[in-house]
């Protein structure tokens, strides 16, 4: 089923061959003609998977959620709940209750979830899966270091700054301030602001979506490093023991820096498109 | 690092869950800790107009208590000057009381008296008229001389 099988002949356990393994996705074609039209399957059942197992999570406390004394497991949701919507109060100041806060905290939970996913050991994932799926089987266990995933919250992202720019300013107001802002409205300076707009434009999701994938993509890869590093010896097994361990636990910190940052961004730019320049 | 229709799925997968949160897990939330900050807020508001009533309730009641006290020594001072008003009543009565025993008694007294000035006059004229008549048994005629006697002693 997988499309990638040109390098079938390497088999025999290789670093090279190690890491090919590991970073290459479980693709599937859903149409006929293969290319743009291929699902990573482990990226999507992975990121739907958590997304719904947090968002349930959390679901399941605001439903019976009480205005009385909160359970252990409600003071803990309302403790995220404050902290993003603390987040969002400080940087947007319109009815943030209605859309952006709780995108903010959606945003934030499933970044979360995702990037969490790369505090399971790379080969024990491996060894689930080729247990089910047979040595060839492969899986991505992290969403996030799939650019797949992190352009298609940035775009979506930017898509929604996009609407609300013209939900806010009327298109003409957005438009307008396309070619008129940020230089002011003489006739030849109007080029170098649409310019200057375009670029920005450009640059907010791919600086979004990038951030968060090389993070990701390199803790990966690192894991990817130490655990061949392990394969070479004992002295090589105890020393990549240890710095797994410690690069675990400076992961815990990029995992959860790197969710905020993404949401603090989302925020941030949802913001800005309600505000003239 | 291909991009492919794995985008398009994160992308729907991404706008269910921003649906799902708005519409199910927000609101509910915020419900609840609005309202528990209002309660809180109510509360605090409640306990303070408690503390600023028991205030003005200790002042009232200071105040009645003074008022009671004066109140008090003004029934206890009237009831003082009361009492010695009765007393100095009462005296004046007893005197009055007393004299009009005195003038009684003394009436009494002149009564006694004259009744027995009257029995001393009829007894010392019969004891003159039975001195004279053992004087003068021979010679005086007790029936002559009886009616001068009797002028005699109504004299006395």
């Amino acid at each position: 089923m997988a499309t990638e099988h040109a390098n079938n002949s390497e088999h025999a356990l290789t670093p090279a061959g190690y890491i090919e393994h590991h970073l290459s996705f479980n693709a599937h074609p859903v149409t006929e003609g293969a290319g743009f039209w291929t699902l990573h399957v482990d990226t999507f059942v992975m990121s739907v998977a958590l997304g719904l197992l947090v968002m349930g999570l959390v679901w399941l406390v605001a439903r019976k959620a009480t205005s009385g004394v909160p359970s252990k497991g409600q003071a803990f949701v309302e403790l995220i709940f404050g902290f993003v919507d603390e987040q969002v109060k400080n940087i947007f100041h319109g009815n943030r209750h209605s859309f952006i806060a709780p995108t903010a905290l959606t945003v934030f939970l499933w970044v979360f979830a995702m990037n969490s996913m790369d505090f399971l050991p790379v080969d024990w994932v491996a060894g689930i899966v080729s247990f089910f799926g047979g040595e060839h089987a492969k899986w991505r266990a992290v969403p996030t270091s799939d650019i797949n995933t992190t352009f298609a919250l940035a775009l979506s992202v930017w898509i929604l700054m996009i609407f609300f720019s013209i939900k806010v300013k009327g298109l003409v107001g957005w438009l307008h301030e396309l070619f008129f802002s940020p230089f002011g409205t003489k006739i030849w300076v109007l080029p170098l602001n649409f310019l200057f707009n375009l670029i920005e434009y450009v640059s907010k999701p791919l600086s979004h979506s990038l951030r968060l994938f090389g993070n990701m993509y390199a803790g990966e890869v690192i894991f990817l490093l130490l655990g061949l590093w392990a394969a070479t010896g004992v002295s090589g097994t105890i020393f990549g023991a240890i710095l797994g361990a410690g690069w675990s636990i400076f992961h815990i910190l990029i995992v959860a820096l790197q969710a905020f940052i993404f949401m603090m961004l989302t925020v941030v730019y949802l913001a800005m498109a309600h505000e003239g320049h | 690092m291909n991009i492919n229709f794995t985008l398009i799925a994160q992308a729907i997968a991404f706008a269910v869950l921003i649906w799902f949160t708005v519409k199910f897990v927000w609101p509910p939330l915020l419900t609840a800790i609005e309202t528990r900050q209002k309660e809180i807020a109510d509360g605090l508001a409640a306990a303070q107009e408690g503390k600023s009533a028991l205030e003005v309730a200790a002042k009232k009641s200071e105040a009645a208590i003074a008022e009671a006290k004066q109140k008090a020594s003004e029934i206890i001072g009237q009831a003082e000057k009361r009492g010695s008003q009765i007393v100095e009543e009462a005296k004046g009565n007893a005197k009055t009381e007393g004299d009009r025993i005195l003038a009684n008694a003394k009436a009494e007294i002149d009564q006694e008296v004259n009744r027995a000035k009257e029995g001393l006059r009829s007894q010392v004229s019969a004891l003159a008229i039975a001195g004279a008549e053992k004087i003068l048994r021979k010679e005086i005629d007790a029936k002559a001389h009886s009616e001068m006697l009797s002028k005699l002693a109504a004299e006395l």
